[in-house]
C-alpha cells in the first residue's frame, strides 16, 4: 500500500520508522526539540530526541563517538554548508576511524542536510557539495529526487553500519509522490532508470533528475528517445546499470548541478571513459552548474544552473542533430 | 550622548525600521529574493554603535545584516538595489541579504553561515595593530552564535594578543525558533568570556543612551589600542526569525510588553520631553526615512540586472 506524501514527510516518516523499531537510534539538532518537531518528542522521549546548541562540531562529533559507543544518531544539520564548520569531524574523524582501527569500531551515524536551494539563498546557503563528501572513502553519500527513494534510502542509512551522508534536495521539499506504507528500504548502489529510451542516456541527481526528464519529454516530441537514470546513491556508485544503458545507446549526457569541476558527472565521466569507451558512438557530454559561487540575484542565478534547454541542447549534439547555430 | 548624537541616531533607527519593513513586503511580494532576515526591534544596537564609528573601522555582521550596514554608511538605494538582485547593488547583485559588503565605508560584510564572521573579525584588528591605526574591529553575532567553537576560539584569541577588537553580541533570547535557556546553561553572554582579559558590559539593548555610552567607552579605549571588548545587548526582536516565519513558538512571549519597550519609541519619547523634538519634528524624521526607502525601491526597481559575464568576472582576482 501506498499513498501521497511530501518528499520531506517521507523523510520524517523512515526517521520515525527506524526509532520505533530501534531503540538505539538517536535524532538530534537545532530546533529539533522545540514545538516544530513535538511529535518526535512525545513519541520518544526528550532523550532520543534532542534539540543542539549551534555547535556542529559537538554535534557531529557527539555522533562519532556516539556511534561507537553503539548507539545510531541521525544529526539534523539543515544545511549542507553548515556541516562544513565541522569538516574534521565529517571527513577526518567519522570515516576514518573503522579503517584506521583495522575494523574494530564501526560508525554507524546518519548526517541529514539539505542542499541546492537555487532560490535566491545565494554563496553560502545554495550550494551542491557532494564531491567534498565524495572525495572521503569511508562516506556513503546519498542523494534521493523522490519521496519514495527519501523514505527508502533513509531508512537504509539508519540500519547502514556506515557514516552516511543524506543530502535532501531543498527545491524538492515538498513535492508530492507515492510513497509506500510501512517498512521500505532502498538498498545503496542501485540507480533506478527513470525513464527507459534506446539514443540516448542521461544521468542525473536530485533536483537535477526533473529536469533531465522534462527534457527527456522535449526530445521525444523531436523523435529522440533519452533512457534517464538517477543513480540515488553516489557512494557506493551503481556503474553496472550506467554502462549497460550506454551500450545500448552509445550516448551519455551527465547532468549535474554541481559547478563543473567538483560535479559527480566528472567521476562517471571517468568510469565510462575506462570501462566503456568501446561502447560509445559520441563523446561525453557534461551539463553542469558554472564553475561560480551561486549569485544572489535571480537571472544570475538561472545563468549558472543547468536547465532542460541546456540538457536537450547536449543531447542534440551528440546525436549530431544540433540545430545550426542562428 | 549630546541631542545632535541622539537626533543621528533616532533618524537611523528610523531608516533602518522603515527600510526593513518595506523588504520584507517585497519579499513577500517576489520583489526581493532569498532568506531575508530583519531586526525590526533591534535597531537600537546598530545605531547606538555604528553612528560612532568611522569609514576606516572595520565592521562585520552576520545573516540579520541590514540595520549594521546601513548604520555603517552604507548608502540605501545601493542595500535595496542589491537586495532586488540589481546590477547598482552593493555587490552587484551577487551577494544579497545575508552577504552584505560596502568596502568603501568599512563594512566588511555578513556572512550567513553563523558565527563565520567572528575570527575575521580579528583580521581586521590584527591588521590596525600591525599599521600602527588607531581603526578599531566591530563584529556582531547573536546569542545563538555564542556557543560556537569558533566563537570561543576567537575570544581567547583576541585577549592573548590584546586586540582592538570590539565584540557585540545582540543577546535576544532566541536562536531561530529555539530559546536561549535550550542551548546554554551561561545565561549572559559575557560571562562566556568572564575567564578572558576582557572587559565586558551588558546594558539594555532597546535603551539606545546605554548602548552607545557604554559602546562609546569601549570605543575610545580601543583606539588607544586597548582590546579586546564586549558588550551583550539584551534585546527582543519583534518579528520573525526569518520574513514569512509563523512564529508560532513565540506566543510565550508578550509581545505587547516588548512593543513599549521599542527602542525607536523610547528614545523619540525622550527627545520629545526633553524639549529636544516636538511632535512635528520627530514625525518628520520618519517622514524623511520614508522618503529615502521609497526613493531607494525605486532606485532598485530602475535598475538593470547584472551581466551574466559577471560571475566569471568575479571569480577569481
Ligand atoms: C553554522 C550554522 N548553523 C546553523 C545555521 C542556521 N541558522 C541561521 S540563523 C540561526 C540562529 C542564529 O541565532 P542568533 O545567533 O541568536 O542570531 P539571531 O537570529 O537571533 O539574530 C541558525 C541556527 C547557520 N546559518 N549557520
Ligand atoms: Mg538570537
Amino acid at each position: 500500500m501506498s499513498r501521497e506524501l511530501p518528499y520531506i514527510a517521507a523523510i520524517d516518516e523512515a526517521i520515525h520508522q527506524e526509532m520505533a523499531r530501534d531503540e538505539t537510534v538517536l535524532y538530534y539538532g537545532q530546533n529539533l526539540a522545540t514545538v516544530e518537531n513535538a511529535p518526535f518528542v512525545s513519541d520518544f522521549g526528550a532523550d532520543r530526541v534532542r534539540v543542539t546548541p549551534i555547535s556542529e562540531t559537538a554535534e557531529i562529533g557527539m555522533a562519532v563517538g556516539a556511534a561507537m559507543a553503539g548507539l545510531r544518531p541521525v544529526v539534523e544539520l539543515y544545511m549542507a554548508e553548515f556541516m562544513l564548520v565541522a569538516m574534521d569531524q565529517v571527513t577526518n574523524e567519522a570515516p576514518r576511524m573503522r579503517a584506521m582501527s583495522g575494523g574494530q569500531v564501526k560508525v554507524p551515524l546518519v548526517l541529514k542536510a539539505g542542499y541546492g536551494f537555487a532560490a535566491g539563498w545565494a554563496g553560502q546557503h545554495t550550494g551542491v557539495i557532494t564531491n567534498m563528501f565524495l572525495g572521503v572513502p569511508g562516506l556513503k553519500v546519498v542523494a534521493p529526487a523522490t519521496p519514495a527513494d527519501a523514505k527508502g534510502l533513509m531508512a537504509t542509512a539508519i540500519r547502514d553500519d556506515d557514516p552516511v551522508v543524506f543530502l535532501h534536495h531543498y527545491l524538492l521539499t515538498l513535492v508530492h509522490g507515492d510513497v509506500p506504507e510501512g517498512e521500505y528500504l532502498v538498498p545503496f548502489g542501485q540507480a533506478s532508470v527513470r525513464r527507459t529510451g534506446g539514443d540516448v542516456t542521461l544521468v542525473a541527481t536530485g533536483w537535477m533528475v526533473d529536469r533531465a526528464l522534462a527534457a527527456a519529454e522535449l526530445l521525444a516530441g523531436e523523435g529522440i528517445e533519452a533512457e534517464v537514470i538517477d543513480p540515488r546513491t553516489l557512494a557506493p556508485l551503481d556503474m553496472p546499470t550506467i554502462l549497460s544503458s550506454v551500450e545500448k545507446t552509445g550516448r551519455l549526457v551527465l547532468v549535474d548541478q554541481a559547478p563543473r569541476h567538483s560535479a559527480v558527472s566528472g567521476v562517471i565521466a571517468g568510469e565510462v571513459a575506462e570501462h566503456g569507451f568501446g561502447l560509445l558512438k559520441a563523446p561525453i557530454v557534461q551539463v553542469t552548474a558554472l564553475d561560480a559561487t551561486v549569485p544572489y540575484s535571480e537571472p544570475l542565478e538561472a545563468h549558472v544552473l543547468p536547465d532542460e534547454d541546456r540538457i536537450a541542447s547536449a543531447v542534440r549534439s551528440v546525436l549530431g542533430t544540433a540545430p545550426v547555430a542562428a | 550622548m549630546n541631542s545632535d548624537d541622539a537626533l543621528r541616531v533616532l533618524a537611523t533607527m528610523e531608516r533602518i525600521r522603515h527600510f526593513e519593513e518595506r523588504v520584507a513586503r517585497l519579499k513577500l511580494a517576489g520583489e526581493v529574493f532569498g532568506l531575508i532576515h530583519v531586526s525590526v526591534g533591534q535597531e537600537g544596537v546598530a545605531a547606538g554603535t555604528c553612528t560612532q564609528l568611522r569609514d576606516d573601522d572595520a565592521v562585520y555582521s552576520g545573516h540579520r545584516a541590514h540595520g549594521h550596514a546601513l548604520a555603517k554608511g552604507a548608502p540605501m538605494n545601493r542595500v535595496m538595489a542589491e537586495l532586488m538582485g540589481r546590477e547598482t547593488g552593493l555587490c552587484r547583485g551577487m551577494g544579497g541579504s545575508m552577504h552584505l559588503v560596502d568596502v568603501e565605508h568599512g563594512f566588511l560584510g555578513a556572512t550567513g553561515v553563523v558565527g563565520g564572521n567572528v575570527p575575521m573579525a580579528l583580521g581586521s584588528a590584527l591588521a590596525s595593530r600591525l599599521r600602527g591605526e588607531d581603526s578599531v574591529a566591530v563584529v556582531f553575532f547573536g546569542d545563538g552564535a555564542a556557543q560556537g567553537g569558533h566563537v570561543l576560539e576567537t575570544f581567547n584569541l583576541a585577549s592573548l594578543w590584546q586586540l582592538p577588537l570590539i565584540l557585540v553580541c545582540e543577546n535576544n533570547g532566541f536562536a531561530e525558533f529555539t530559546p536561549r535557556s535550550a542551548h546554554t546553561v551561561v545565561e549572559r553572554v559575557s560571562d562566556a568570556v568572564a575567564p578572558y582579559d576582557f572587559a565586558r558590559e551588558t546594558v539594555d539593548g532597546n535603551d539606545v543612551r546605554a548602548v552607545w555610552s557604554s559602546f562609546g567607552g569601549f570605543l575610545e579605549r580601543a583606539r588607544t589600542g586597548e582590546g579586546p571588548f564586549l558588550l551583550e545587548c539584551l534585546t527582543h526582536r519583534l518579528s520573525g526569525h526569518y520574513v514569512g516565519d509563523p512564529a508560532a513558538y513565540r506566543e510565550a512571549l508578550a509581545a505587547d510588553e516588548w512593543r513599549k519597550l521599542d527602542p525607536i519609541v523610547r528614545l523619540r519619547t525622550s527627545l520629545i520631553e526633553d524639549g529636544t523634538l516636538d511632535e512635528a519634528a520627530a514625525d518628520a524624521i520618519a517622514a524623511e526615512a520614508i522618503a529615502e526607502v521609497e526613493a531607494a525601491e525605486t532606485f532598485g526597481r530602475d535598475s538593470a540586472y547584472p551581466p551574466e559575464s559577471l560571475t566569471a568576472e568575479v571569480a577569481y582576482a
